[in-house]
């Protein structure tokens, strides 16, 4: 038994290695998991009268999308995210993230939207708000405005078969 | 003596244009701390040496490049401009990014391994040595029987 004693720390050792090799060190997981979605008001991409608040989504399951023109990952995640919007189980809102080259509105227009408003972050404030990292961050809101779920990084259709739709069913949308 | 002459003037010459090149050198480095108020710049540092960038991770908030970490020290700056103290700017960082803002995370009951866990190394080594060291004074006398005492006695009348 005591022969077999460094082996057997050894292999626990390189089971906490080989576990710590394979986390994912950008999934922070978000506080704001079960907690409102911070409330805040932004003008809209390419209407700057109109204005976006969380509070208008009050009664709807919602995502909230934060993405950038400039942002590559975000244009890999844009046909799923078209896909998602045609399939109309749940609006996405298109949080435009630090924006500085404003080119937000072509690139829609060219690309397709598949958001139902676009709200313009343009210094960034209302991404620190929500413990934004990088683009693209997705977050899902529900009925009463509490954060549910949070995705950091593009959302591949896998993603979405595998976090998103069991979410969603929980929350009958 | 006319060559020397005319080499220190040269020499003075040549420093005396250096002179403004030098000035103008050390101008910019001078206009480097680019808040209006050094103090709150200080504690921003201070507080910010102690934060994680969330972007190049393991380098602090203080001296990171990455935009996002200036963003967070321009939101500390404005905080702190605000009237609000490092704890509440702290608070505020956490309530978003999560005790993972934090080099040193808080005590509570998911962390009591991570704080813990040196003393409790250090109680099983300790443990481990003592034992060791109990160990080790057991040693079994040898036995003595009364013959070689008597023999032991006796050589030591002959002295």
């Amino acid at each position: 038994m005591k022969r077999w004693l460094p082996l057997v720390l050894f292999v626990v050792l390189v089971g906490f290695f080989a576990r710590g090799l394979f986390l994912n060190p950008r999934e922070v997981p978000s506080p704001f998991i079960g907690r409102t979605a911070p409330a805040f008001t932004l003008p809209l991409v390419g209407d700057a009268n109109a204005s976006f608040s969380p509070a208008d989504m009050k009664g709807r399951v919602w995502m909230l999308n934060v993405w950038a023109p400039w942002c590559v990952s975000c244009r890999q995640e844009h046909p799923v995210l078209m896909q998602i919007a045609e399939g109309g189980r749940i609006p996405i809102v298109g949080l435009n993230w630090k924006d500085k080259a404003r080119e937000a509105e072509a690139l829609l227009a060219r690309a397709g939207s598949p958001y139902v408003a676009v709200p313009e972050d343009l210094d960034g404030r209302v991404g620190i708000a929500y413990g934004v990292t990088g683009t693209p961050e997705t977050y899902l809101i529900d009925q009463t405005g509490i954060v549910r779920l949070k995705h950091i990084g593009p959302i591949s259709p896998e993603v979405w078969k595998d976090k998103f739709e069991p979410k969603l069913k929980e929350l009958g949308a | 003596m006319k060559l020397g002459r005319i080499k220190s003037i040269l020499l003075a010459m040549l420093l005396a244009f250096s002179l403004p090149a030098l000035a103008n050198e050390a101008a910019p480095k001078q206009a480097l701390p680019n808040a209006d108020d050094p103090v709150i710049e200080q504690r921003m540092v201070k507080l910010a040496e102690d934060l994680r960038c969330l972007v190049c991770q393991n380098e602090s908030l203080a001296g990171s490049h990455a935009e996002l970490a200036e963003d967070l020290r321009r939101e500390i700056r404005a905080q702190m401009k605000a009237g609000k103290d490092d704890k509440q700017v702290i608070a505020y960082l956490t309530e978003r990014y999560g005790d993972f803002v934090l080099y040193r995370p808080p005590f509570k009951p998911e962390t009591w391994l991570l704080w813990l866990g040196p003393v409790l190394f250090l109680g099983i080594g300790g443990g481990a040595w003592v034992m060791t060291l109990r160990r080790r004074r057991v040693v079994p006398a040898a036995p003595v029987d009364e013959k070689r005492r008597a023999a032991a006695a006796q050589l030591l009348e002959e002295k």
